[in-house]
């Protein structure tokens, strides 16, 4: 199977910190990748340089063969990929719904045959298909009933499922969840894993980064370990959750061991 | 409609007949301060579509009104114009303006928002400059218009009227604009920029578009200030004060709301237009201007009209819970805004 | 040719060296406090005024006035920054900021202008008077006085930053407010006394610029307008860059009143900023940030 997604050899440096050091990952079409890795192994990083915050010191990301290294954030997701934050990034004064509409203005121009020129710049915001859509998919993820509240007076948990499902309006080929599970309340964490499971079966890929073992293991195909900036192993969750590297990728060095409490 | 719709809608038409009657009360100071206050209406809106969807405080408005005042001014010295036609050139100072804002935009946008407002105290501090050298713009006398004979007691009518439809204008584009997609991203570039230019959003289109239809509506009313002061001075065409009594004004009434501005002019400019004809002593108008700001930014940061509004939606929700059983266990949820036709399916809380 | 080229050069280097001064003190606060100090420039007036009124009233020798005007002006700083500043909260403190002293500086104007008037005064002091000589052109001793002020406390200003514990406080501050709060800094005490700080700077510049040029309370906008041209240009929150700023457009302002006109000089001032702005948006020294709200 071709990989959808595909980074080659993605280095990066801040100053003197070397955040990613030739990494390379994969993630195939139609599946749910995890990727894992102890606090500074590179994650939220590489992130970045796939979706076009910040720019590669060197090595090449890969859409479906096509080159998409160093693209503004605007084309990696005209091109197919979503992406949410670590920290919630949504509009906060805006309502849910206006949210949503933001997300997919993108879409309403580009179906547009005269291509980028909006016609009528007074047009209302967000037409009845879009509002349909977007209420749709804010049933999927259970916070329709927010629709008409302002973003800022939602939970975190409610955030992250917001910023799910603008996300999800521009219909991505795949989506890059960053700790899509960190700080919400286990009963969330469930529904949230359903509602990833649901789209995957639709057809979305998936690549999460994520703390949160039992979630990883539970949810993911393919689970990948970073460590200083570096792929170290992949595979399936069974076979990573005993591979000795990720121990030590997590814990330190195998000798210290002995008396440490179990990961 | 709902009721509200039409309450909302029969104020505003109650409100435009009490404006447009005004005149008829041949009560010259009162129509002289109107014109006064329906121009900084006008102007505070233009301000607020710009600065307030977008959160980039522009202290650099004065630029587009000394242009329209000065474009309108040289017009009519060097044509020699008097009368209603000079009404005619206030559309050219707005042009006018709206081209001055566009290579200034494209400079200024490019920078930070702290750097942004600073770069706009600069340029107009540029335009005063060169206002006050330049020859064609006569320099530190300014320009005096040709001779105009219009009866004193009549003189303001035209102006106001002038000035009523601008402020309409500005208020109906205000609230198109709002409810647009164009407003929409706006509005969400005041929220995360990155963001939104992550999800395609060409935010330097969109806020150059926002400037320059500012500016358009701020130069038009320049060049209807310099045929109304019968005058263009470089201190009053680039007058630091107008860019803080507009911020001033979306600022009391509710900053980036889409009718917070007009609040606030209403009720701003009443007190500062009598002031300015009862006190001499401008100086103590100053120390009071500074003041009211202070005092506006610690007490009420929001403005009039989100304060206010916060204040019934919470006085509502007590409401709705005293009236709420016990025994339900949630807090009921404060009333979503109308038209969301929430469903609600699988809640999480 | 030579002598109008030295005397361009000087009166710049020297004036810059004392704008330098009063821009450190701005860009200082913006670096600790995120906030643009928009009445810096009125400061700088009030500071000439109480220097004005010390040498005229109490005929106190105007470097000694420094004595007591620099404590005061410090003291009004902390004062301005406690009470109008610090209460500033939510996500748009940076605008409101500006704005709250925009508000301070008109008050203090107009209290200038009851109190004093608009005429134009000047510092009456024999260092303006007396010259010496070099190469040939009459340098007054209050510019080089001025300037050896100002790289007196330009120094005392660094070896703050780099060689206390407060300055180290100031520095962690500068980077992260909440890092800082974490390791025990009170980000409240650093504030107030940096706010402090950039204020009694101004007094020294105050004193300066008053006793060169005829001032009234008007100035305060030229004063602040060209501050701000300054830092932008050298980078907002960089000190190197607040005097390496001052120093180059002061003396190139210097150089276009000499060699071409005076009335354009400052015109030219802004021009230059708005051309570097075209192409850097981030000033000499600046660092190119990821665009942040």
């Amino acid at each position: 199977m071709t990989a959808l997604l595909r980074t080659d050899g993605v280095s990066k440096a801040f100053g003197g910190v070397q955040a990613l050091d030739g990494c390379s990952i994969e993630v195939a079409r139609g599946s749910i990748a995890g990727l894992i890795g102890p606090n500074g192994s590179g994650k939220t990083t590489l992130f970045n340089m796939i979706t076009g915050y910040g720019r590669v010191d060197s090595g090449d990301v890969y859409l479906n063969d096509t080159k998409i290294t160093n693209l503004a954030p605007d084309k990696v997701f005209a091109l197919g990929i979503g992406r949410t934050f670590q920290l919630t990034r949504v509009f906060s004064r805006l309502t849910v719904m206006e949210n949503m509409i933001v997300a997919a203005h993108h879409k309403e121009r580009a179906g547009r045959p005269g291509g980028g020129r909006v016609r009528n710049p007074f047009a209302r915001a967000g037409g009845p298909a879009t509002r349909r859509r977007a209420m749709e998919l804010l049933e999927f993820t259970g916070i329709a009933r927010l629709a008409g509240d302002r973003a800022e007076t939602l939970s975190y948990g409610q955030r992250k499922l917001l910023e799910l499902s603008y996300v999800l309006i521009a219909d991505p080929e795949i989506i890059l969840l960053d700790e899509p599970a960190g700080g919400v309340n286990p009963t969330l964490i469930g529904t949230i894993a359903d509602r990833i499971r649901e789209l995957n079966r639709q057809g979305t890929t998936f690549l999460i980064v994520e703390h949160n073992m039992e979630f990883v293991m539970g949810l993911c195909d393919q689970v990948t370990v970073l460590d200083y900036g570096n792929a170290v192993v992949s595979g399936p969750p069974d076979v990573i959750r005993n591979d000795r590297r990720v121990l030590d990728a997590y814990l330190g060095t195998a000798e210290a061991d002995d008396d440490s409490p179990a990961a | 409609m709902n009721p509200a719709a039409v309450a909302r809608t029969a104020g505003v038409v109650a409100l435009l007949a009490v404006a447009a009657a005004v005149p008829l009360a041949s009560n010259v100071t009162l129509t002289h301060v109107g014109v006064f206050v329906l121009m900084y209406v006008g102007a505070t809106l233009a301000w607020n579509i710009f600065s307030g969807y977008t959160g980039y405080i522009s202290l650099g408005a004065a630029v587009f009104f000394g242009c329209g005042m000065y474009t309108v001014a040289i017009i009519t010295k060097h044509l020699n114009l008097a009368g209603g036609v000079v009404f005619a050139l206030f559309p050219v100072g707005a042009v006018v303006a709206g081209l001055v804002a566009v290579p200034f935009g494209l400079i200024a946008l490019r920078v930070r928002r702290h750097t942004f407002v600073v770069v706009t105290i600069a340029i107009f501090f540029i335009f005063q400059l060169m206002a006050s050298n330049f020859s064609f713009t006569g320099g530190s006398a300014g320009i005096l218009p040709p001779f105009l004979n219009w009866d004193p007691n009549t003189f303001d009518e035209p102006f106001y009227y002038t000035a009523l439809l601008v402020a309409v204008a500005a208020g109906v584009l205000a609230w198109l604009i709002w409810g647009s997609r164009f407003g929409l991203q706006l509005r969400a570039i005041r929220d995360d920029e990155d963001r939104a230019r992550g999800l395609g959003v060409r935010a330097m289109r969109v806020k150059l578009a926002a400037f320059v239809i500012s500016a358009v509506i701020i130069g038009f009313l320049g060049g209807l200030y310099f045929y109304f002061q019968q005058e263009a001075l470089p201190e009053f065409a680039f007058n630091p004060f107008f860019d803080l009594t507009i911020a001033l004004m979306a600022f009391i009434g509710g900053f980036g709301t889409l009718w917070g501005p007009v609040l606030g002019a209403l009720l701003l400019e009443p007190y500062l237009g009598y002031a300015q004809l009862q006190i001499s002593n401008s100086y103590l108008a100053e120390v009071v201007l500074g003041a009211v700001f202070l005092a506006v930014i610690l007490f009420l940061p929001r403005g009039i009209l989100p304060t206010v509004g916060e204040m019934i939606t919470k006085w509502r929700a007590a409401r709705a819970r005293r009236a709420a059983t016990p025994a339900d266990g949630h807090p009921p949820e404060v009333a979503a805004a109308a038209g969301s036709g929430a469903t609600g399916g699988g809640g999480v809380r | 040719m030579g002598s109008r080229l030295f005397q361009a050069l000087a009166d710049g280097v020297l004036g810059g060296g004392v704008y330098g001064l009063m821009a450190v003190g701005l860009t200082l606060i913006f670096g600790v406090l995120d906030i643009i100090n928009i009445a810096q420039g009125i400061l700088v007036v009030l500071g000439s005024y109480l220097s004005f009124v010390l040498a005229t009233h109490l005929h106190i020798n105007v470097f000694l006035g420094l004595l007591i005007t620099i404590p005061a002006m410090f003291i009004l700083g902390i004062a301005i920054q406690w009470f109008f500043i610090r209460p500033l909260r939510g996500r748009e403190r940076t605008s409101m900021s500006l704005l709250a002293s925009y508000s301070v500086a008109i008050i203090i104007e107009g209290v200038l202008y009851q109190v004093f008037g608009s005429n134009f005064k000047q510092i009456p002091t024999s260092y303006f008077n007396s010259t010496v000589q070099v190469f040939g052109y009459y340098i007054p001793y209050i510019y080089l006085l001025g300037f050896a002020l100002a790289v007196l406390f330009v120094v005392a200003i660094y070896l703050l930053l780099y060689r206390t514990q407060f300055g180290r406080s100031v520095r962690a501050t500068m980077q992260d407010h909440t890092a800082a709060r974490l390791v025990g800094i009170d980000v409240n005490r650093v504030a107030a006394v940096t706010f402090g700080i950039g204020v009694a700077v101004t007094a020294a510049g105050g004193m300066v610029y008053g006793s060169i040029n005829a001032f009234n309370p008007n100035s305060g906008y030229d004063l602040i307008s060209r501050l701000l041209a300054i830092i932008i240009l050298g980078g907002m929150g960089s000190i190197a860059g607040a005097l390496a700023a001052s120093v180059i457009m002061i003396t190139l302002e210097s150089m276009v009143d000499v060699f071409w006109n005076p009335s354009w000089s400052v015109v030219v001032f802004y021009a230059v900023l708005v051309l570097v702005l075209v192409f850097r948006p981030q000033g000499l020294f600046g660092r190119r940030e990821a665009r942040a709200q």
